[in-house]
């Protein structure tokens, strides 16, 4: 899973090293909340799994969104919504919250994938503050209380998350199915078409590809597992809120995703965890986060624009010779 | 519209096929008219050269027949059913595939991928998102038989953005084939390339042009006269002159027009 950086190799073969390190991180993953408190190891993989699906876009298809925060957020007051007032369970109101974003991906993709660079982040910024009004307004959201009190309930009918380690493992799981999900995209033959498109729009038109079909389905794919996370988020921290919904939110994941490393595997990985555990280490401290992300976004541009992990790959010895 | 029925099934009696026929083409750009009524047909089984001047319209008339650009006012026919409003992905699918000016290529694609690229769209490939890569396996040995066939076997696995200047538009020109287009529309294929790849390229192109139409837009006059069949000069955006080489050559507005500007 490390070396599929803009892959140059036929990606999809992984070989024994990539295997190795995979399951060692399974394995750290399944004996961390031992070690970390597992509230916090939650809260950054659904952050991560938000940063792999925002980088689904911005990595492998080439653009750039600022109004992710609507399928994270929204997804979570979906999901909120119908574990809390409907009781359904929380598998169905995680899938609720899926489709929802979904849709309002394929909303907000059909508006936006006519413009290109500032001007498609301009169309997704302006959607998503309308969605971010719609959210203050709508009473199913309860404004600025947000949906509180949201119950974990039993996954499948049987297993009870309000059992810390249960929630950890169901965590685990979604995320490791989200990322897997992100990898078969990106690696598959639609995949290749988009960084086809990334890399020579024009070209990929001449080809024969309807480019904005490819654009909006890539969108929507975002949008759904970028939802995914949000949905998980709201049932482990059991509340949805407005700041999820914010521009503020969209920023962060951008943040997350370029100090990682964009269009790689785990450069959002990275960077989603770097991002909250700074949060958590400065929310104790006095010292504003807004101005340590500020420093560490300017940092990012000037100095690695590769990002954390691209940064660390582009220095491998080269190995487009294998395959 | 007219016009063009009236034409096909003449040179269909007295010379080969056309494939795509322009009537009338004319293209402004805020009141600066870049192309203007343009007839040109293109005959399976010939190279057909737009030659002309620097600013003549010739990348113009390249974006009017693939539909990159819409035109003002004119048609474009393939095989004889109107193409003038088809969007531009869609006229690619019907047959008509071009090059570019600079090199169109997906530098960091492997070469083999790049050429994959293009042979995955039918049977729909390009659309599974749910299956490995490794499905377009498949497309392996047709991709290499189309290196092969340029020369390019020995770097299928280089990503394409290190091939040299004259390699890349080879590869460029391999995977324009491998949609096995009905018309193949080539930007100054040889720009910019040393005297031994024009003798490659000419070979690809003239092999390529055995089965299909094919327009080039070329500045080295050697290399028009020994490839094509017919040749189409623009100058203005109009068309000064059209006829084999010996005609077009002999031509004295032609002879004036590019000792004016460009010789060649």
């Amino acid at each position: 899973m490390t070396d599929l950086t803009l892959s140059r190799e036929s990606a999809g073969a992984a070989g024994p090293l990539q295997w190795a390190l995979l399951a060692l991180a399974i394995a750290a993953l399944l004996a961390a909340p031992f070690v970390v408190y597992p509230i916090f190891l939650m809260k950054i993989l659904c952050f991560a799994l938000f940063a792999c699906a925002f980088n689904l876009l911005l990595g492998y298809t080439g653009l750039l969104s600022f109004g992710h925060a609507t399928f994270f957020g929204g997804a979570a007051y979906f999901a909120a919504h119908a574990v809390k007032v409907w009781h359904w369970p929380p598998e169905a109101g995680i899938l609720l919250g899926v489709a929802g974003a979904a849709v309002l991906g394929l909303v907000m993709g059909f508006f936006a994938i006519r413009r290109q660079g500032i001007y498609f982040a301009m169309i997704t910024l302006a959607l998503a503050q309308m969605f971010y009004f719609f959210c203050v307004q709508a009473p199913f959201t309860h404004g600025e209380d947000g949906i509180q009190g949201v119950p974990r309930g039993e996954l499948l009918g049987f297993i009870s998350l309000h059992e810390p380690l249960n929630m950890y493992y169901f965590v685990v799981a979604v995320f490791l199915i989200g990322v897997f999900a992100v990898w078969r995209i990106v690696n598959s033959p639609f995949g290749m078409i988009l960084r086809s498109i990334r890399e020579n729009e024009g070209r990929a038109v001449s080809l024969g590809y309807s480019v904005a079909n490819y654009k909006l389905a890539a969108f929507v794919m975002s949008a759904a597992l970028a939802g995914l996370a949000g949905a998980l988020k709201a049932i482990v921290f059991q509340f949805a809120t407005l700041t999820d919904v914010t521009w503020q939110m969209s920023g962060e994941v951008i943040l997350m995703t370029l100090l990682g490393g964009i269009g790689t595997m785990i450069g959002p990985i990275v960077g989603a965890t770097l991002v909250v555990a700074l949060q958590n280490t400065l929310a104790t401290s006095g010292f504003p986060v807004t101005i340590a992300t500020g420093l560490i976004f300017m940092a990012c541009v000037l100095v690695f624009r590769r990002g954390i992990v691209g940064e660390i790959l582009a220095r491998l010895p080269e190995r487009h010779s294998k395959q | 519209m007219t016009a063009a029925m009236a034409t096909a099934p003449e040179r269909a009696a007295t010379g080969p096929r056309v494939v795509l026929s322009a009537r009338g083409l004319r293209r402004d750009f805020a009141g600066f008219v870049a192309v203007n009524n343009v007839d040109l047909d293109i005959a399976h089984g010939t190279i057909h050269a737009l030659i002309g001047p620097n600013g003549a319209g010739k990348t113009t008339v390249f974006n009017l027949l693939t539909k990159f650009l819409a035109p003002t006012s004119g048609t474009i026919t393939l095989l004889g059913k109107d193409i003038t409003r088809t969007p531009p992905a869609k006229v690619a699918r019907l047959g008509v595939v071009r090059s570019f000016q600079i090199s169109a290529i997906f530098p960091h694609l492997s070469v083999l991928d790049n050429v994959r690229v293009a042979l995955q769209r039918p049977g729909g490939l390009g659309v599974q998102f749910w299956r490995s890569v490794s499905a377009l396996d498949a497309l392996t040995p047709r991709a290499m038989e189309l290196l092969e066939q340029v020369g390019l076997a020995d770097a299928r696995n280089r990503p394409a953005g290190d091939l040299s200047y004259g390699r890349k538009r080879v590869l460029e020109i391999a995977t324009t084939l491998a949609l096995d287009p009905k018309v193949l529309l080539l930007d100054e294929p040889m720009a910019g390339m040393g005297h031994e790849d024009v003798g490659t390229v000419s070979a690809i192109i003239r092999a390529a042009a055995s089965d299909r139409a094919v327009l080039m837009v070329e500045h080295n006059l050697d290399v028009v006269a020994d490839l094509c069949d017919w040749i189409t000069v623009l100058q203005r955006g109009e068309i000064l002159a059209a006829g084999d080489y010996a005609t077009v050559s002999s031509d004295e507005r032609v002879k004036v027009a590019y000792l004016g500007t460009d010789n060649g």
